[in-house]
């Protein structure tokens, strides 16, 4: 039983990173029905993954990337896939690709995979959610993207690491690669060690962030000092050794004589530089965050013991309530609302107040709703081929409650009418019935249904060919479950 | 002996009533409401017609203070009570109905959480708290990472049942949702959890429960005494009488339990 739980638990973590891959392989899959371009000549998964490359580059403690600057930056990488379209059509590629990624459309903006586990319960299908770029507010209000944990480990691929040991392990294998000269492979390991750097980041993020709500009963004792000297000393050694590789590579660059070998260690370089200017960042969020706790201890400490019976709001009803399973959480949330919303007289229209609403200013909008652009109307072409008297006369024509009657016959008698278009209407509408739609003819209620039928004969006809078909008009029975009787 | 009203006395009742009725309006700055008020505190004959006139229109009065007014709760049924289904209405069809209806009542929730963090502050009528919006969502959010962890802990597998999508824990439902979004016109969308947080927020301004202070943090605000009174007296007890129903409860020290995470994610 152990063993087998073990390898079911292995085969779950597997599956989630599969389904981590899916939405890419998915964009490739549907760029072929794309109405406004023909998409295939675009690798979609490599423009998501180069997208996921951006968004994470662009992060740091405080924002993300803006939507326009990813797409910016996007189009030079989907303008090489295909030189010959118009930038309009990279741009849209490139926005096409971002809206895929964040799944806008859905409420929740993420994706969705169902897998199976086997538990103490017998196979169990669960559901697997998770999302790939994420939209978040900043504090001034404008909306960024942020890398998920999820599409870092997709990109990255490596799931389920260390972070710290993951960057130590970076940091000497790009040490040796540049004492081997080895730049291509070195500029992949510091790529990889600044999404670890991204990733250790966006873990103390949440934290601070954590501890800036926090407020009361923090463990100043121990826990708190421990978490920010045991960032600090990473930070500590993170700047020796990235110091020492800076060093060593501006070094190869400058003495570099291979052009290449020069451009590589130059964007080295940079990626180490930015390495470096991140974890400044990180060092001065630290610093920051034992003032804010020291204020917001002194500000808080003082409370005496309550004065009457009251609740902890937090304690007794956020967190249980939290925890429930949806349909037991309908009815404390329910009745809590009810509860707190207070009472809303009911409204009574008076003369005099109605007049100065009437003359009162349009309100100022309300900031969720956007304006509703006024749609320019042009008035509909007329797209009817038939007018009303050519399909009067085809419908007398078509009537056949008697006897079935041949096409041909119904092209000369329409043609005898001399009504220009009627033969085209004829034979178009004896063309449509040869499928007649009976189940439709039924829902809707109609009384009968022309049916054509094809008994081999062959149609002499100037204008038309094909089949000389049988025209019949059938009856619909409505009461019982026979619901035509065919001619 | 039996107590006589007079109509005079029954019109001061229901005037006070009534001033209970316009959430705004506050004794320190009416001199007649504020006379009201002192009588009903001194007066128990007048507090009792008060509390007639107000049962007969489906009222309940939880409390009248100089600081607070006349706090009113609608009784069930009442013409005057606010439903879940019409504040929840503006959602989307395809969603699930009572998943909205959580998620609106858990920001509710939050929102007297976050205003009143010990039970003390519910407890002290001088106690003014702050809310806005970031913290809301950051709470609640914040929540969920906990009891993601805790769930973690248990080492079961949680992830929810695909076919059985009522028994999703609430947390999970929240955390999925997106906090903000940009529309095509780089306004926020209202279906998330910030546009659904400042909503609230807004909603209870309006209803004098709040009073905006600034526009910081997708805008902060601080609450009022009434807000108080209306979260202590009734809705706190409203929500955990479900919770008892449902024998999920706490015991809660004098500290509150609404602590900063702890730093087991970075080893």
């Amino acid at each position: 039983m152990t063993a087998a739980g073990l390898a079911d638990e292995g085969l779950t973590r597997r599956l989630k990173a599969l389904a981590c891959t899916a939405p890419l392989h998915d964009l490739d899959a549907r760029k072929a029905k794309l109405d406004w371009a023909d998409a295939t000549i675009y690798q979609m998964a490599e423009i998501a993954l180069h997208t996921i490359d951006q968004v994470t580059i662009a992060m740091d403690f405080d924002t993300g990337a803006g939507h326009d600057e990813v797409i910016d930056r996007l189009l030079p990488f989907i303008a090489v896939q295909a030189p010959s379209r118009m930038p309009d059509e990279h741009v849209r590629v490139a926005k096409w690709v971002l809206d895929n990624l964040i799944n806008v459309g859905t409420t929740d903006r993420g994706f969705r995979r169902v897998y199976g586990s086997l538990g103490p319960g017998g196979y169990q299908r669960r559901q697997f959610d998770f999302k790939l770029l994420v939209e978040l507010a900043a504090p001034d209000g404008e909306v960024y993207l942020r890398a998920t944990d999820e599409a870092i480990n997709v990109l990255v691929g490596a799931l389920d690491t260390d972070v710290e040991s993951a960057q130590i392990a970076a940091e000497v294998k790009l040490e040796n690669l540049i004492n081997r000269g080895r730049l291509a492979d070195a500029k992949l390991a510091a790529e990889q060690a600044r999404y670890r750097t991204v990733q250790y980041g966006e873990t103390l993020r949440a934290k601070l962030d954590a501890t800036r709500r926090d407020v009361r009963a923090v463990d100043w004792e121990d826990e708190v000092p421990e978490l920010i000297e045991s960032a600090l000393g990473h930070i500590e050694s993170r700047f020796r050794a990235e110091n020492a590789i800076l060093k060593n590579i501006t070094t190869a660059r400058d003495e570099s004589e291979d052009a290449d070998h020069k451009r590589r260690a130059a964007e080295l370089v940079d990626i180490v530089a930015d390495c470096i200017r991140r974890h400044t960042r990180l060092q001065s969020r630290l610093a920051d965050a034992g003032a804010v706790f020291r204020a917001e201890q002194d500000r808080q400490q003082f409370s005496g013991p309550p004065q009457r019976a009251t609740l902890d709001l937090f304690g007794q009803l956020l967190m249980p309530t939290l925890d429930l399973a949806l349909a037991d959480a309908v009815a404390p949330a329910e009745h809590f609302f009810h509860a707190v919303a207070g009472i809303a007289p009911p409204v009574v229209p008076s003369l005099s107040s109605l007049v100065s609403l009437l003359l009162r200013p349009a309100p100022e909008r309300d900031q969720l709703i956007g304006e509703i652009p006024e749609p320019e109307l042009v008035p509909a072409e007329v797209s009817d081929r038939f007018g009303d008297d050519v399909w009067r006369l085809a419908d007398e024509l078509l009537d056949l409650p008697e006897v079935p009657r041949r096409l041909s016959g119904l092209l000369a008698d329409a043609r005898r009418s001399g009504q220009p278009g009627l033969p085209s209407l004829v034979a178009l509408r004896a063309l449509y019935a040869y499928s007649p739609e009976v189940g439709a003819a039924r829902r809707q209620g109609e009384r009968q249904v022309l049916l054509a039928v094809d008994d081999g004969t062959l149609l002499d006809d100037p204008d038309f060919g094909g089949a000389d078909l049988l025209l019949y008009t059938a009856q619909v029975e409505r009461a019982d479950d026979e619901t035509e009787e065919v001619a | 002996m039996p107590v006589t009203h007079t109509s005079v006395d029954a019109e001061a009742a229901a005037r006070l009533v009534a001033f209970g009725m316009r959430p705004k309006q506050l004794p320190a700055r009416d001199v007649v409401y504020g006379e009201l008020v002192r009588r009903y505190v001194e007066d128990n004959a007048f507090k009792a017609l008060t509390h007639a006139v107000a049962a007969g229109l489906g009222l309940m009065v939880l409390e009248v203070t100089q600081q607070a007014g006349c706090v009113l709760a609608a009784t069930d049924e009442s013409v005057f009570e606010i439903k879940m289904d019409s504040y929840a209405r503006q959602a989307k069809i395809r969603e699930r109905r009572e998943t909205e209806k959580v998620l609106h009542g858990l920001i509710h929730l939050a929102t007297a959480a976050l205003g009143y963090p010990r039970p003390d502050d519910l407890a002290n009528d001088t106690y003014i708290g702050r809310v806005s919006v970031e913290q809301v969502d950051a709470m609640v959010r914040e929540a969920a990472r906990v009891l993601d962890e805790r769930a973690q802990e248990a080492e079961a597998n949680n992830d929810p049942l695909a076919d059985a999508p009522e028994l999703e824990q609430a947390w999970r439902a929240y955390a999925r949702r997106p906090a903000a979004a940009a529309t095509k016109d780089g306004r926020m969308a209202a279906d998330t959890t910030r546009g659904m947080v400042a909503r609230a927020l807004r909603f209870l301004a309006e209803q004098g429960f709040l009073v905006p202070v600034s526009d910081e943090q997708g805008g902060t605000y601080r609450t009022t005494p009434r807000y108080q009174v209306q979260v202590r007296e009734l809705a706190a007890d409203a929500a955990f009488d479900d919770l008892l129903a449902l024998d999920v409860v706490a015991v809660a020290g004098a500290g509150g339990t609404l602590r900063a995470a702890a730093s087991d994610t970075l080893q």
